[in-house]
């Protein structure tokens, strides 16, 4: 970027310069012997031209909207269209997440995203022993398509796209989804959305797996296919490092592990025939906000130039829109505190605007109150209205990629692409993210480790737990209590919906599931058959532990 | 070292994935010297008590951040007492309101540890409260 004889001149007046930084460090000492981010990134007081002297503009940045895509997706981002402000909600049950997301569409938010109960993330039905005590919980209850229907109600499918936060059996509610819509009388073709449906970091982190590796690459290629054919619009996965962050990995892991399990699901998608252009451009992401925001800024930056590289150069992805990391965005649920819960609403907006100065496609703002409870209807409102300050207050949305060209930013995303790389190096070596969950999982550990006795050693300060604690803090009132009956309702509701059925008609539609999952058909269409009938979720899931099996867990520690 | 070691089982009860603060508690523990054993995810009550058991453990530490607690420690706290293994110190962690301490407490959790709870101050309270 800079000529010969420029930077031969910098470096003179960078040498003096150090000098006299060395004299002012003994007079001003500094704070800490060593500056660092989350990820090991030495931190310098100061950068110039000099640490990004083997840049070159067209090569590693572009123009955004260009190939390899570090400015951003698109070439006038927010000047279009500013990002989909998307609050995941969902607690108790249908009728209680209905009036939530009414809530939150009346209060301007311009997309849904959908948590459902643990039982339903694994497959099983309101009255399974397993799920005692935790229906209706982090998520709302699904058992079939009419608690689908309540969901929905009054909530038309063809205008508003959603995002479902489902993995394992993310057929089957994207089956219920489809089925809904088309109730409502939309098309399939009006239909947007998305579905999580990453099960290689619930293997790795977030705990909500039913099936064994192979069938459930194999039920994501499914929908990869059956998609690109059916809804074209849909989002097939979102790839996700929220949950690798929060279960603690560091920036740079981050990336290089979310990208090395997209690395699988395309290998997975080519293996089962698919041509990487017809699914590459329905690849989403999901990435986390945390605190360190110069260093997240530069990770997303990063992370977008990582995967256009994967898709063009490893893939031979000949679409540009194969080549594109479209993200959602979460702050760190992990950075908020149960001290002094009104400081994470600032802990929250800074997250969120490194989302954005980023270039981010949707964001979620955390609640102040989420170290305590489920988010109640007042703390939801001023995460919603942080993202629309920074949309609509602050100016900065009215350039793309603001950071783009500063000396820091740039070093510090040319470093983390660097680290990404060698973790993922290391992740091909053993075979690829399926076969390095276990290397992943210690890996995560070690920094969440490492994370935690910063804190406690007082090396990272966290406000109100390990620096200027109040004694005698009064706690936030008006916490968000789930139901207690909300399980006793489910159930009573389930049972009901059984009765009404034809048990020949469910028989041998479960009877069509289980023979299609012994073949190669793909089973999103015979899932769809019986969530019409109101055959329920737990039902479908057991016939697919009955044929493949259920995965057991490594325990790494 | 005359003290006997604290044997501690670390479980995750119930269909909670966030395993992030049991592993790092299990490792503070072990870095303090006590032997721990971690159940991984998923387990039922039942599963958690027939571990204590078999392992002879002087400690059971429980982390739930689904809101399950309230129904699952106190099932553990009884099937425990029902093995002839009522002595073995309960303790627990996660996202639990304070609200629903007390109730806890009452179940036989002999401590809740909230978010933000420094390693050391676990690490000191088992030591202090661990019945050998």
């Amino acid at each position: 970027m800079f000529s010969k004889d420029q930077l031969d001149k910098i470096a003179a007046k960078r040498e003096n310069w150090t000098a006299k930084l060395e004299a002012t460090k003994k007079k001003r000492p500094e704070r800490q012997p060593q500056f660092s981010t989350d990820s090991g990134v030495d931190v310098k007081a100061v950068y110039t031209p000099l640490d990004l002297v083997d840049m070159d503009y067209e090569r590693d940045l572009g123009l955004p909207g260009e190939y390899p895509y570090t400015r951003g997706v698109q070439p006038n981002l927010y000047r279009g269209r500013l990002w989909t402000m998307r609050q995941y909600a969902g607690f108790g049950s249908a009728e209680e997440t209905n009036q939530r997301f009414r809530y939150l569409l009346e209060q301007g938010q311009t997309g849904l995203s959908c948590a459902f109960d643990l039982p339903t993330q694994i497959g099983y039905d309101s009255d399974h022993p397993l799920a005692k005590g935790e229906v209706g919980k982090v998520g709302v209850a699904i058992d079939s398509l009419a608690d689908m229907e309540t969901l929905f109600d009054q909530i038309p499918l063809g205008k508003v796209s959603t995002s479902m936060t489902i993995n394992a059996p993310a057929g089957v509610l994207l089956a219920m989804y489809i089925a809904c819509a088309e109730k409502q009388g939309f098309t399939k073709s009006q239909i947007n959305g998305t579905i999580q449906n990453d099960v290689i970091k619930e293997y790795i982190c977030r705990g909500t797996y039913i099936l064994p590796p192979e069938p459930s690459m194999r039920l994501i290629s499914d929908i990869f296919e059956f998609c690109s054919k059916e809804i074209p619009q849909w989002n097939t996965i979102s790839i996700s490092g929220y949950h690798i962050r929060e279960a603690g990995s560091t920036a740079a892991q981050e990336i290089a592990f979310t990208l090395a399990d997209g690395i699988a699901y395309v290998d997975a998608a080519i293996k089962a025939g698919l041509d990487v252009d017809a699914f590459g451009p329905r690849l989403s992401f999901f990435f986390n906000a945390h605190l360190n925001f110069l260093e997240e800024v530069a990770k997303f930056r990063a992370a977008r130039r990582v995967w256009a590289k994967v898709m063009r150069e490893r893939f031979g992805a000949k679409n540009p829109r194969s080549w594109t990391l479209r993200f959602h965005t979460q702050t760190a649920g992990v950075s908020l505190t149960a001290q002094q819960p009104m400081v994470n609403i600032m802990r929250t907006a800074f997250e969120a605007l490194s989302a954005v100065l980023g270039g981010t496609q949707s964001l979620h703002t955390n609640s102040y109150d989420e170290a305590l409870a489920l988010p109640c209807d007042e703390s939801v409102m001023i995460a919603l209205r942080t993202q629309q300050v920074i949309g609509y207050e602050i100016g900065v949305c009215d350039m793309v990629d603001p950071f783009g060209g500063s000396y820091y930013v740039e070093a510090l995303t040319n470093a983390l692409e660097e680290k990404a790389w060698e973790y993922i190096g290391n992740i091909d070596a053993l075979g690829g993210a399926v076969k390095a969950i276990e290397y992943m999982q210690k890996e995560i550990h070690n920094s969440a480790y490492k994370y935690q006795l910063a804190i406690d050693n007082k090396k990272k300060t966290v406000i109100g737990v390990n620096s200027f604690i109040m004694e005698d803090e009064e706690k936030p009132k008006g916490l968000l209590k789930v139901d207690l009956s909300v399980g006793d309702r489910q159930v009573a509701k389930l049972a009901k919906v059984k009765a009404k059925r034809d048990p020949a008609k469910v028989e041998s539609l479960l009877q069509a599931i289980r023979e299609a999952a012994q073949s190669d058909a793909n089973l999103i269409p015979v899932f769809i058959d019986a969530v019409r009938e109101y055959v329920t979720l737990g039902e479908i899931c057991d016939v697919l532990r009955d044929v493949f099996g259920e995965y057991k867990q490594q325990i790494v520690f | 070292m005359s003290e006997k070691l604290i044997r501690v089982l670390v479980a995750k009860p119930g269909l909670d994935g966030h395993d992030r603060g049991a592993k790092v508690i299990a490792q503070a523990l072990r870095d303090a010297g006590m032997e721990v054993v971690y159940t991984g995810l998923r387990q039922t009550p039942e599963q958690i008590v027939s571990a204590a058991v078999q392992e002879d453990v002087n400690v059971v530490g429980m982390s739930i951040l689904s809101g399950a607690h309230g129904t699952l420690f106190p099932e553990v706290v009884n099937l425990l007492k029902e093995k002839g293994a009522g002595d073995i110190l309960v303790v627990g962690g996660g996202i639990i309101p304070d609200e629903d301490i007390p109730a806890l407490k009452d179940a036989g959790i002999a401590e809740v540890f909230g978010p933000g709870t420094p390693l050391a101050e676990v690490v000191k309270y088992i030591q202090e409260n661990v019945k050998n």
